[in-house]
């Protein structure tokens, strides 16, 4: 048996614990737009839930244009060694 | 008490005092001549200036207000740190060249004319290169080649366009320019070179990654600082920079997400910060430069931080790729918490240094109606925790576990760590001091209602995106690779462009040359057939037949005489 200390995260379930923290604790900042009046400088931000869906529809958008990236400017590790 | 010493002048002394010290008491000197330095910048008299003529130039040495003081305090503050942190090596070359780097940008900083700027400038170009070659492997080695090369065309620009700016004006004071003549054309592009403005930014990805675990810290502290100071002396209110700068917070957040070198991700994000501070410049009013410089300020020590934390894994652990690393919050706890502490300020979380200065250039340009630049940075905004917040502690200390297991950093390092850390979290919770050193007093609160709820909105979507990503398994994995980038262009493309207009050269001067060797051969050809050891005209004759035709010649000579005078 592995003779190594237990790490808290190690243990089945915690990772869940947290991920369902994390997710109480977004609905709950994206529910904040309803009771905390914002001013505003842009109209986009008066948009119900804006920095949220901003946040992530952006952070989608990045993460498969830079898969898409990949596909044309991924080489090797030694691309550049084997001149 | 009163000093009047110019700053850069105790780093340069400290270092000629390093070459002859011994070992042990040099790693101390290392971190001695940046407190002396500290202590004397602490006295400077405001105002002070050092004015003397070198030729028919007015040259000031050394200009003392409150845009040079800041980054004097900053890089000073880096240097400690940083000199903290590499208290444990004991190779002389680095203790030598980054006391020196240092010494270099503080004299950028204070120079008050553009003559002084460039010496400095190229100092330190040339002492920072060290840091790369110390990792003395062929890569580091030609990466440090293409450095030097960015860095000293930098610095010959900067020349020609300071030699032409005294030309026109008779002065070469550095001071606010206007971007409408080739002098200042010049002077732009050079900051914009060592700034890793787009399409010029490969010296900085390709290098950085590529330097000593401790070098490294010191270089992120440095040369792109002091190239944003330069341009909020000479153009601030520069429209351009407005879009470059959101250019350079977008495009590089793209590469961060595929990079697997964890150091060079923190390269792409560093271009990202300074796009933050080149877009507050070019917004130029008081708030935007406030946000700029104080942006500046901030990453000089998360990104540090952040350096060190990756340099203290790459030291135990002897690697850097997302693709090897993992799980390693087991054996180094410590310095996972100060990972974390630096990207929650890189990302601008409430309460952490980034949050405070940058939400300044983002009110700033919301204030101007910059919309799409807005937009942009708040693109930018969320990618930077996408890829410095979560991908840099993710892939590091967390994700499957590689099975490495190392002892916790050094403790030099940890106590570089901390202070950073601490700093970090100080200027973030009480960012009143920092404001009060600000070139400009705006009455700006970070700390409203609004701007808290929206960032951390922004910031938690984000990191519910990365969730959903890895848990459906979309996210991208690390991959072994390299990504082609600008400098594809110089590294390969010219290279084979050359290699094959040579050999095309070649086809069509073949034909040529072999045309010209046969009408070579031809003539000698035709000359030995007449006039050859054999032939008629040049073969073994008799005495009758050489009396012949010389007398046939001569005839024909009479005749042709005879002829030319009766017309």
């Amino acid at each position: 048996m592995n003779d190594e200390k237990q790490y808290w995260l190690d243990k089945p379930g915690n990772l869940q614990r947290l991920l369902r923290w994390f997710y109480i604790i977004c609905a709950v900042l994206f529910a904040a737009d309803f009771v905390i009046h914002r001013h505003v400088v842009h109209s986009w931000e008066n948009l119900f839930g804006f920095y949220g869906i901003f946040g992530f529809v952006a952070c989608v958008i990045l993460v498969l244009a830079a898969k898409e990236m990949r596909k044309v400017l991924m080489r090797k590790e030694d691309y550049y060694d084997d001149q | 008490m009163i000093s009047n010493l110019p700053p850069f002048s105790i780093f340069f002394v400290g270092a000629l005092l390093l070459l002859l010290a011994p070992v042990r008491a040099r790693r101390w000197l290392t971190l001695a001549i940046p407190v002396v330095g500290l202590i004397n910048m602490a006295t400077l008299a405001d105002g002070l200036q050092y004015n003397f003529a070198l030729f028919n130039m007015e040259v000031t040495l050394l200009r003392v207000d409150s845009l040079s003081v800041l980054f004097g305090w900053l890089f000073h503050i880096a240097a400690i740190l940083g000199g903290i942190f590499a208290l444990h090596d004991k190779d002389l070359m680095q203790q030598s060249s980054s006391t020196v780097y240092a010494g270099s940008a503080l004299g950028a900083v204070f120079a008050g004319d553009l003559v002084t700027l460039f010496v400095f400038w190229e100092l330190l170009a040339v002492s920072s290169v060290f840091l790369i070659w110390a990792r003395r492997t062929p890569r580091a080695y030609a990466a440090g080649i293409r450095y030097l090369i960015y860095q000293v065309l930098s610095g010959v620009i900067l020349m020609a366009g300071a030699l032409m700016y005294f030309h026109n004006t008779g002065d070469t004071a550095f001071t606010k320019m206007t971007l409408d003549n080739a002098a200042a054309g010049l002077i732009f592009l050079a900051f914009g070179i060592k700034c890793a403005f787009p399409f010029f930014h490969t010296w900085l990805t390709d290098a950085y990654p590529e330097a000593t675990p401790t070098g490294t810290v010191f270089l992120s502290a440095f040369t792109t600082k002091v190239a944003v100071y330069a341009l909020a002396r000479g153009f601030p209110g520069t429209e351009i920079l407005v879009y470059i700068g959101a250019a350079m917070t977008c495009f590089p957040i793209f590469y961060a997400v595929i990079e697997n070198d964890l150091r060079r991700v923190l390269g792409y994000s560093m271009i990202n910060q300074i796009g933050f501070m080149v877009c507050g410049v070019g917004i130029g009013t008081e708030l935007a430069l406030n946000g700029a410089v104080s942006h500046a300020f901030n990453d000089v020590i998360f990104k540090g931080l952040l350096m060190m934390t990756m340099g203290a894994v790459l030291y135990r652990t002897g690697k850097i790729n997302g693709s090897d690393l993992g799980g390693l919050y087991k054996s180094m706890p410590k310095t996972t918490v100060f990972c974390i502490v630096g990207a929650a300020s890189i990302s601008a979380f409430p309460l952490f240094s980034g949050f405070v200065s940058k939400s300044m250039v983002m009110a700033a340009a919301l204030e101007e109606g910059y919309w799409i630049v807005w937009v942009m940075l708040l693109f930018a905004s969320a990618g930077v925790f996408h890829h410095a917040g979560i991908k840099i502690p993710f892939f590091a200390f967390f994700s499957h576990d590689s099975g490495i297991r190392v002892k916790e950093a050094p403790t030099n390092m940890l106590i570089a760590m901390g202070l950073a850390a601490v700093l970090c979290i100080f200027i973030g919770t009480y960012p009143w001091l920092l404001y009060s050193m600000l070139p400009y007093s705006t009455g700006y609160n970070p700390y409203d209602s609004t701007h808290v709820l929206a960032q951390m909105q922004l910031l938690f979507f984000s990191a519910l995106a990365f969730t959903w990503l890895k848990l459906k398994h979309i996210y991208p994995p690390e991959l072994r690779s390299t990504n082609l980038d600008v400098d594809w262009t110089f590294r390969k493309l010219a290279p084979a462009a050359i290699h094959r207009s040579v050999g095309f050269g070649r086809q069509l001067i073949l034909p040529l040359r072999n045309g010209t060797a046969q009408g070579f051969n031809a003539i000698t050809d035709f000359a030995q057939r007449w006039h050859g050891e054999h032939s008629r005209l040049g073969g073994v004759q008799t005495v009758g037949t050489t009396i012949a035709i010389a007398l046939f010649v001569f005839a024909l000579m009479l005749v042709w005489d005879l002829l030319s005078t009766l017309n």
